[in-house]
């Protein structure tokens, strides 16, 4: 019976740490859903969907050769795959200042008291070591409409925080 | 009419212009347009999409609140003659389900086209209602908004940002 993992794989970033650790699923007849890959800092962060019929175990075991060789750490969950779900993000909110450590937990504590479900988020830290600048970008769901969004961030905003919000209008054609 | 669905190969067959403008296609232009209304949000569609390789487009945007529209087009034998600016949008494809992804796109278009009654016709789009133009017209090209996405973290706002 195939089962879904989310397995998830840190470690200092290098090359061909993809190529190898997809290389290995495959070899064990494993199947990939959707993926989440990125450099964050100077660390390579991998969250991917993986089915196979092996066990928690047995995934562990099969990826174990590549994981040591690169030095990476690794991590399996079972999850649900429920692939075919997509939500359509409604709105986007785009947040930018001087970095601070609460930025992260002000603006989404107020936007998810305001009703959003984000489904996407994704920070830098720009500018430089002396003065460095945060940016957020937020994609998600306004489930009570985009106008207390837009309060929560003003409010938020006077903390010193830039932050706009503009509606996603997909178009479906 | 059924869609087409991607991988079908069809989707990236370039059509041929219309040259009979008869009770024919007046009547496909109808079933056209029904077909797209039965999509789930649909605000566009090619002919190719349900296998049909003429250049036949129909695009109404009515239905969204608070957005610039010439009602419904009927865009036959359609031809960009200008575009200015870019912006970036999501967009999805009745021919792809379940996904929707960033595409660049002119901001503002003018576009000459035929009537189903071969008559000469010009709309000035702007935004979202010149986005859907694009994407119809890309149909006809054998081109899906897959073949232009952008990646999510390096969008073009970001990148004009960069380049300063």
């Amino acid at each position: 019976m195939n089962h879904w993992y989310m397995l998830t794989v840190v470690g200092e970033d290098r090359r061909a740490i993809v190529a190898h650790l997809t290389h290995a699923l495959y070899e064990g007849g494993c199947n990939l859903g959707e993926a989440s890959m990125m450099r964050l800092g100077g660390n390579f962060s991998i969250m991917m969907m993986v089915q196979t019929t092996l066990s928690k175990h047995q995934l562990d075991q099969l990826i174990e050769p590549v994981v040591d060789s690169l030095g990476l750490h690794a991590h399996i969950d079972s999850i649900k795959g429920q692939l075919h779900q997509h939500q359509i993000p409604d709105v986007r909110v785009h947040v930018n200042g001087a970095d601070r450590a609460g930025i992260v937990s002000q603006v989404v504590g107020a936007l998810a008291e305001a009703g959003l479900d984000i489904t996407d988020l994704e920070s830098d830290v720009a500018g430089t070591e002396q003065q460095p600048i945060y940016l957020m970008i937020i994609e998600g769901h306004a489930s009570e409409g985009i106008e207390p969004l837009r309060s929560a961030l003003e409010i938020v905003a006077q903390n010193g925080i830039d932050a706009r919000i503009d509606e996603i209008e997909t178009m479906v054609g | 009419m059924e869609i087409l669905k991607y991988p079908d190969p069809r989707l990236k067959q370039v059509s041929e212009p219309v040259d009979c403008f008869d009770d024919a296609l007046r009547q496909f232009v109808r079933e056209l347009e029904q077909t797209m209304r039965a999509g789930p949000g649909g605000v566009g569609i090619a002919a190719p999409q349900v296998a049909c390789f003429k250049q036949i487009v129909i695009v109404d945007v009515s239905s969204k609140p608070k957005i610039p529209s010439h009602g419904c087009m009927i865009l036959i034998n359609p031809e960009l003659t200008r575009w200015e600016g870019l912006a970036l949008g999501r967009e999805g494809c009745m021919s792809v389900p379940d996904y929707t992804g960033n595409v660049i796109r002119a901001e503002s278009i003018t576009v000459q086209a035929l009537n189903e009654h071969g008559e000469q016709q010009a709309f000035d789009c702007e935004g979202y209602e010149a986005r859907a133009v694009q994407h119809e017209i890309d149909h006809l090209q054998g081109m899906l908004f897959l073949d232009r996405l952008v990646s999510r973290r390096n969008d073009l706002f970001k990148r004009k940002v960069y380049k300063k």
